[in-house]
């Protein structure tokens, strides 16, 4: 019989805003969930020619797209409708922001689909082994930067951000090695072309990912900020924008 | 300049209050003297007959004005009968259904019966009661009294009433609680404290007359048979006892003015005691 | 002018996600309507030529500044308004479709309950009497019945566990916050079906104001809600439906999302951006 009263002491209506809060952070993981899929198929796609998978990641975005706009609606319904303050505020800019990357996120995989589908249509090339290591490595950076944000864990967020040093340097290394390539085979200049812009497409991701891991930090940094007065967490954020 | 000012006001103030002193000193010394006489001629004739026998013949001594005690108390009853359900229920229309020219037409005449000489008021209960029944009786002073105390009764209930804030009404009305439901077991209930202290102002008022009780009650030298017959009261017979050549009737007529406003100031501290323990319940 | 927007039955909730307070049980079905409403206090104009219509389960919230007729709108539903000497009332108040102003008002005011701004416990009464009040003066009389009324309704009112132990004290003696619960379980023993609250949280301090909308939140499955308030954020937590006065006419009714993000009329947007009022 205590337990019954503590329980019916328990604010309904928090317990409403909360569960609108959690079904936001729900959607937003779903719609990750389905960017990674699509990432990791589209890359897939392009590294093995499968054009099913291609064309499953194109189809795909419409999915994606529908899904930003309902997260965009629940985000102006609850700050409009419920004044979120303090976390919950913090939280719901996050959670904008992380949609809008999200969205953009899914659009890079559809170009790399699409890439996928003219590299099968022109002559063979052998794909340079920066490209499978950068898919790998920004699809580690998107699985861990989704983590951080589920488990609000900043250290895993900050290891995405070391990690697009490495892209960017692979993405210059692509560049160089194309080059290389076309010099005394300027009639592959096609494919060439093609696998620059899977590079270009994987080092934005690699991007994007970072702006969803600032956001975690963010989040989770502005809580630990309060504890930590005296620690200059601010500047080092600052910096991390400033390096790119 | 403003020095000067200065003490003109202070000495002006000084004035003023020792104006108002004076005044309070003033208005005091009626209600000493009363009672330093009444208990300086009065309290030798106090003693246990005076409250269990009946008056003697003159030169008698031993005497008292027991049933003069137990008359005024039954006068004041019979009077309560009459006026506590009329006043209580005129008050109650007033505050709750009297917005209009008829309760305004009720309340001026309210006011008028105030201010009627307690004389007349004995003449009206003669007319009304005694010419019909064609002689004196308990019932005729009970009217008196009664008529007496209508007004004010009616009066204080319905300026109680008007105290009880408004939102309580509302409160009942919406939980659809008829109008006259909530009138008497929400607004009167609430209200109580303040009708009953209008009552017994009513009553410390009523003991204490004497005009209408001349010619409607009369005066008895012994114990009533019947309510029918006439009553012996405190009031009449201290105004009989007091003209007399009697040293003992002046005594006993002294004697009986202690005990009416020991009475009437029993009544009082009852009141302040019935009112202070509501106030401390909220 | 305006009339599009008078005489529409606010469009019935898609069961979004998203959506306060609309979680797709608010029914199609009518419970109150008001149709070209005007109240009078003698030659004052106080409601002018109001239409609207409170779905069942719904909550609907009536904003607006002061003085622009929204208390006296909600008053007249319940005929609270009449019993204002020389107020006069047109147009047509209906529950389920009956007119309410050719019911019987006792009758009516059983149906339609209502909780004001300032706490009113009955001050003589116990706790436990506040809530039977309104059941005893009904003729009800069984005592195991009012017992187990009494208790649903504090439970209800979420004051249950707060006060069951100490039923027996002064509705007096309990905080403000507490004192509103207990006069919403009051008005909730009798069970009506409709339930006005005037501005039932303005008096309250945060907390409580909190406690008092969660409890609207959990009423609106039994009932149907309308409340006043002069606060537009608590509007846009609590209701389903948000209609806006203005001078004593209603300038827009619509759902409340749609109030507080997309407004169709400048003036509605002008209110709830703080620009007046």
């Amino acid at each position: 019989m205590l337990l019954e009263d503590s329980v019916k002491k328990e604010p309904t209506m928090e317990r409403h805003f909360q569960k609108e809060l959690e079904g936001l952070k729900t959607s937003l993981i779903k719609m990750g969930s389905v960017v990674e899929e699509s990432i990791k198929l589209s890359t897939h796609a392009f590294l093995t020619g499968d054009m099913e998978l291609a064309q499953r990641v194109i189809d795909s975005d419409n999915r994606i797209n529908s899904l930003e706009l309902e997260i965009d609606n629940a985000i102006i319904d609850l700050l409009a409708l419920q004044q979120p303050v303090a976390r919950d505020l913090r939280f719901i800019i996050a959670a904008q922001k992380i949609n809008n990357d999200l969205e953009r996120l899914g659009d890079h995989a559809v170009n790399i689909a699409e890439s996928a589908v003219t590299m099968k249509k022109l002559p063979y090339i052998e794909i340079l082994d920066e490209i499978p290591t950068m898919a790998d490595v920004s699809q580690k950076m998107l699985k861990d930067a989704l983590d951080g944000f589920i488990l609000l864990d900043a250290a895993l967020a900050r290891s995405v951000l070391i990690s697009d040093d490495q892209i960017d340097e692979m993405n210059r290394q692509v560049t160089k090695d194309v080059i290389e390539l076309l010099k005394p085979n300027p009639q592959l200049i096609e494919c060439g072309l093609e696998l620059i812009r899977v590079s270009r497409n994987l080092e934005r991701v690699a991007d994007l990912t970072t702006n969803i891991a600032e956001e975690v930090i963010f989040q989770t940094q502005a809580r630990v900020v309060k504890h930590h007065a005296e620690e200059k967490t601010d500047p080092p954020l600052l910096e991390d924008k400033r390096s790119r | 300049m403003s020095d000067s000012r200065f003490w003109l006001r202070k000495y002006f103030s000084i004035a003023m209050f020792t104006l108002c002193g004076l005044s309070v000193v003033i208005a005091f010394i009626p209600l000493i003297l009363i009672f330093y006489r009444t208990i300086a001629f009065g309290a030798s004739a106090l003693d246990w007959n005076f409250f269990t026998k009946l008056p003697t013949p003159v030169g008698e001594t031993g005497g008292g004005l027991a049933n003069a005690i137990v008359g005024t108390l039954i006068l004041v009853g019979l009077g309560c009968c009459l006026s506590l359900p009329v006043g209580v229920m005129a008050g109650i229309y007033l505050s709750e259904y009297g917005q209009n020219w008829f309760g305004n037409t009720v309340r001026f005449l309210t006011d008028v019966l105030n201010g009627v000489p307690s004389i007349v008021t004995g003449v009206v209960a003669y007319t009304l009661v005694v010419l019909p029944m064609k002689h004196f009786s308990a019932y005729a002073g009970g009217v008196a009294l009664g008529i007496l105390m209508i007004p004010t009764i009616t009066r204080t209930t319905e300026e109680i009433l008007k105290t009880v804030p408004h939102t309580l009404r509302e409160a009942a009305l919406a939980l659809g609680i008829p109008q006259w439901k909530t009138s008497l077991q929400i607004v009167l209930r609430t209200a109580i404290g303040g009708v009953v202290t209008g009552i017994m102002l009513a009553i410390a008022r009523a003991a204490g007359e004497t005009a209408p009780l001349l010619f409607t009650a009369l005066n008895n030298r012994f114990w009533h048979t019947s309510l029918g017959q006439p009553i012996a009261s405190l009031t009449v017979f201290i105004y009989n006892y007091s003209v007399s050549p009697f040293e003992d009737w002046i005594a006993q007529a002294w004697a009986g003015a202690l005990v009416l406003m020991i009475l009437i100031l029993l009544l009082s501290i009852a009141v302040r005691f019935a009112t202070r323990s509501s106030l401390s319940e909220r | 002018m305006t009339e599009e927007i008078e005489t529409t039955e606010p469009p019935a909730m898609k069961t979004e996600i998203h959506s306060t307070g609309g979680d797709g049980r608010i029914s199609d079905r009518v419970k109150i309507s008001a149709e070209h409403v005007s109240a009078y206090f003698g030659k004052t104009q106080a409601v002018k030529d109001v239409s609207l219509n409170i779905p069942e389960h719904a909550v609907v919230a009536i904003i607006g500044p002061s003085g622009c007729g929204k208390s006296t709108f909600l008053r007249s539903i319940n005929r609270m308004h009449e019993l204002i000497p020389d107020s006069r009332l047109t147009g047509k108040i209906a529950l389920d479709g009956e007119d309410v102003y050719k019911m019987d008002a006792v009758l009516l005011r059983k149906k339609i309950g209502m909780v004001f701004q300032k706490a009113n416990p009955f001050p003589t009464m116990s706790i436990y009497d506040n809530v039977a009040a309104g059941l005893r003066m009904g003729g009800m009389h069984d005592r195991k019945k009012i017992s187990e009324i009494v208790e649903r309704s504090l439970q209800q009112a979420a004051l249950w566990s707060e006060v069951k132990d100490l039923l027996y004290k002064s509705g007096a003696s309990l905080s403000g916050g507490q004192q509103q619960r207990l006069c919403i379980a009051r008005a909730l023993a009798v069970n009506p079906e409709v339930l006005l609250m005037d501005e039932p949280a303005s008096a309250l301090d945060p907390i409580s104001t909190a406690k008092v909308e969660d409890l609207i939140y959990e009423l609106k499955k039994t009932y149907t809600i309308a409340i006043v308030t002069h606060n537009m954020q608590q509007a846009a937590r609590v209701s389903d439906y948000t209609a806006f006065f203005y001078m004593g006419e209603l300038i827009e009714y619509d759902e409340t999302r749609k109030i507080f993000t997309m407004p169709s009329k400048k003036q509605t947007e002008d209110y709830v951006t703080g620009r007046f009022g």
